[in-house]
């Protein structure tokens, strides 16, 4: 029965060709429109550190003056090199790692590469087990060697193959800056998108090629990169000029491995800034967060504001695609009254004719389906030609290949439902008799 | 024409379904629309925002050392590079800063007029350069006067430096002195050491554009500073239509001078790239706009065209009586035309909520502006004519069915 409806409606949809074509075309166009979009908005707002994140806690406390106080205000986005320091040492999660960003000049023994700056994470050495970080080679490290400001240095795996040729490095010699450091550890391919633990220096697609301890990068004055805040007289610091007490500009990162273990810690981070108060380095009453990296996410918006827009827009635009198939579909069904009329007259029962117009707009959906597909996919290539940041990242994926699909089928069966249910209405004598 | 409303009203009762939806695609069309374009214009008046400096005649090139020097050697290569790029032929005036009109990245400070208030006056961009930046730049200098060589301070050390001096822009002035009395006046800035008002520009775009920074349009200040740590950028100004010549120039003279420096590629470039680079954003959002619109209306046209082709299809009999009965063919077409226009204006009043909905829901979202009603008007008029184009070529066709039509079955 299937293929024989099958048939019907592939003999009906021939004879109107302009009439099918334009109802293919606007379902492949509102589907290919809203599943570029989808699909970016999908890579954009993915997890990035699936199975870890989790775990994985963003602790804020509120060292800011009194001025310019407001109630139930967001304490600072980052910390202060004091805060970290103390929060750091006091050691009450799983890990925890002080980081901030920057860059640093590399000067390659080879005379044939010019010197080049390498975009560098100074940080305290529990970041890589905290955010599994992968070793291809060596390790990082120790916590005793970073406070001794050792000159170490962990490069990830893109550096090694432009310096080392990909060989194992640990050991050798890396020139930055003026100071040799000495090759401890070669990550492998890994870049977490969002580039979630510090989203001052790039949302996305952005990898640090250097890690260095941060201790050195404190004794070494290394350029800093990212976002730092100031109030009151606070001096915000340019360069390798360190900012003052009165500036956030780190990002303190935790693992706590339990819920117990988090809302632990965010009465001790209430403890803490008791405490900083009491001392008098606090003037505000305590204002501490501990958000999860996907809370964190989105309270930073991290997916601009843009994509959504446009996201939204597809999807305005798949609707009205949609009440036009539905209008085109009930002229077509409704203008085929007649040889409707004769099918019920023969003995067809409403079901069936129901069953047979469902499959005839399935067809079109499905056909729509797959012209939707390529313009997603030429929708996705035209993204990947834009500057913008995450653009190499937009490639559709399984999931994201079955939705298009389901998509477009569950839609313009949604559009056939109306149209075919008026049709199966035809009163079969009626039609009979006018001819 | 007036005469004809009733009997269509009830022709259309027979076709709801069909009427509805031309009906809703008319009105989810028109909410689109006029949305894109109101959002197509914000973006493009955002784009075409003038900065107030000489951009068809300016470079700026990201330099950063390699290696590390102490801040008397960077200082005198500094002063080596500049004087090496004010001798080029092609070159008119060159600078030292941290950083150019809609670079993206910024540094931006409060600012207040007394050092015990509260709550800051405003935010300024803050550029830093030495007595050459207003003439590389090529901003106009209303009031006062520009810095002083001896004026230039040099940054280097840990503490941040405060200078006595600062030239700021027209914009901050009013802001922070509304009764046009700021030259003379101190300003505080992040800290308690005033620092005078020596001059007043005309005009000059701050470093970053995005929306944060809206509330604080063309609020610059200039430091007479000279940084002498790390990286900095070299703003070039060449002479009039030599831009081409100072690009090729530039580089080589800095390399000449030494070369233990990287020039980043990405950022930086002759003005009319670093434009292009701020705004690349902006004019894709506006062309996707603009792309979708187009195919939204021919979709709706085409929606129209499809649904009134088949009542005309449905309805031959009928409009053969009719025109058997004496009706002309103006009569008919008039029909359909009038058919459509109550359709349609149906569609573009349940549209017109639908805009403003949409347009409330993203002024809450994405902090957009409330959609002004010329845009809704525009595409109120924009889809009327459209309904009516598109059901021309159908009511053309009913208007030539011949009176014996009436006579034949079906």
């Amino acid at each position: 029965m299937f293929t024989y409806y099958l048939d019907l409606a592939l003999r009906s949809l021939r004879r109107n060709k302009a009439l099918t074509a334009l109802m293919v075309l606007a379902i492949a166009l509102g589907i290919g429109a809203s599943m570029t979009t989808l699909t970016v908005l999908h890579v954009l707002s993915g997890d990035p550190l699936p199975g870890k994140s989790a775990q994985l806690y963003y602790p804020q406390v509120d060292p800011q003056d009194i001025k310019g106080m407001l109630p139930n205000k967001e304490p600072p986005d980052q910390v202060t090199l004091i805060d970290g320091l103390n929060l750091l040492h006091a050691g009450r999660a799983d890990h925890q790692a002080l980081m901030s960003g920057g860059s640093v000049p590399v000067q390659p023994e080879q005379s044939s590469l010019d010197p080049f700056y390498v975009e560098a994470r100074y940080t305290t050495a529990d970041f890589f087990a905290m955010f599994d970080a992968p070793f291809l080679y060596g390790h990082n490290w120790t916590d005793a060697e970073g406070e001794a400001k050792a000159r170490e240095v962990v490069i990830a795996k893109s550096l090694n193959d432009k310096l080392f040729a990909g060989a194992n490095s640990v050991g050798r010699t890396l020139r930055m800056a003026g100071t040799s450091f000495r090759v401890v550890g070669v990550l492998d391919s890994w870049q977490p998108n969002p580039h979630f633990y510090d989203l001052n220096t790039g949302s996305y697609a952005y990898g640090e090629q250097v890690f260095l301890p941060l201790q050195t990068m404190l004794e070494l004055r290394l350029d800093r990169n990212g976002s730092t805040d100031c109030w009151g007289n606070g001096g915000g610091g340019v360069g390798s000029i360190l900012p003052s007490d009165s500036c956030v500009w780190l990002q303190f990162w935790t693992q706590l491995d339990s819920p117990a273990k988090a809302a632990a810690y965010k009465e001790f981070l209430v403890h803490y800034s008791q405490d900083q108060k009491a001392l008098g380095r606090f003037q505000r009453a305590p204002n501490v967060r501990l958000r999860s990296v996907m809370q964190w996410l989105d309270y930073q918006m991290v997916v601009p504001d843009d994509v959504r827009l446009q996201n939204g827009l597809a999807f305005g635009f798949l609707l009205v695609c949609l009440v036009n198939t539905v209008g085109l579909m009930l002229a077509k069904f409704m203008r085929r009254a007649a040889e409707l009329g004769v099918r019920r007259a023969l003995g067809a029962s409403r079901r069936a004719l129901f069953a047979q117009l469902l499959i005839e707009s399935g067809v079109v959906g499905l056909v729509g389906g797959i012209g939707g597909l390529l313009l997603a996919m030429f929708g996705l290539w035209l993204v990947r030609q834009r500057p913008s940041d995450y653009a190499v990242l937009a490639h559709l994926d399984l999931s994201m290949l079955f939705t298009t699909f389901v998509l477009a089928v569950c839609a313009t069966l949604l559009a056939g439902l109306l149209p075919a249910w008026r049709a199966c209405q035809i009163a079969p004598a009626l039609q009979l008799k006018s001819n | 024409m007036s005469m004809q409303i009733k009997p269509i009203l009830a022709a259309l009762r027979q076709h709801k379904a069909g009427t509805v939806l031309i009906a809703l695609q008319i009105a989810l069309t028109l909410a689109i629309v006029c949305n894109a374009l109101f959002i197509i214009q914000q973006r493009l008046a955002h784009l075409s925002e003038p900065t107030g400096i000489d951009e068809a005649n300016l470079l700026v090139i990201a330099n950063q050392w390699a290696g590390h020097r102490s801040s008397q050697e960077v200082g005198a290569q500094i002063q080596a590079d500049l004087a090496a790029l004010r001798q080029l032929p092609s070159v008119r005036d060159a600078s030292p800063s941290d950083g150019y009109p809609l670079s993206g990245g910024n540094w931006d400070n409060f600012v207040m007029r007394t050092p015990e208030q509260l709550k800051p006056t405003t935010d300024a961009s803050v550029y830093m350069g030495d007595e050459h930046m207003l003439d590389t730049l090529g901003v106009k200098l209303i009031a006062g006067r520009n810095f002083n060589a001896s004026e230039i301070m040099r940054m280097a050390s840990r503490q941040v430096v405060i200078p006595p001096v600062v030239i700021v822009t027209k914009a901050l002035a009013d802001h922070l002195y509304p009764d046009g009395s700021a030259l003379g006046k101190p300003i505080y800035s992040m800290s308690t050491t005033p620092s005078t008002i020596i001059g007043i520009v005309e005009r000059l775009q701050r470093q970053n554009v995005s929306n944060w920074s809206k509330p604080y349009a063309y609020e610059s200040l200039l430091w007479p500073i000279r940084e002498d740590t790390d990286g900095l950028f070299y703003i070039v100004r060449s002479k009039p239509g030599q831009l081409a010549d100072a690009m090729r120039e530039v580089p080589k003279a800095l390399y000449a001078q030494s070369r233990m420096r990287v020039f980043d590629p990405k950022i930086g470039g002759s003005f009319a790239q670093i434009r292009q680079r701020a705004y690349d954003s902006d004019r894709g959002i506006a062309i996707l706009m603009g792309i979708i619109s187009v195919v939204l209306l021919a979709i709706t046209a085409a929606g129209i065209v499809g649904l009134t082709s088949f009542w005309v299809g449905q309805r031959r009999k009928q409009i053969g009586v009719r025109r058997a009965l004496g009706a002309t063919r103006s009569d008919i077409l008039h029909y359909f035309l009038t058919e459509n226009l109550l359709i349609s204006v149906g569609g573009v009043l349940t549209g017109t909520v639908l805009a403003i909905g949409i347009n409330l829901w993203m002024v809450t979202r994405f902090e957009m502006a409330r959609l002004s009603m010329d845009y809704v008007g525009t595409g109120v008029i924009l889809l009327l004519l459209l309904g009516q184009c598109a059901v021309l070529g159908p009511a053309l066709r009913a208007s030539h069915v011949s009176p014996v039509e009436a006579t034949r079955s079906a």
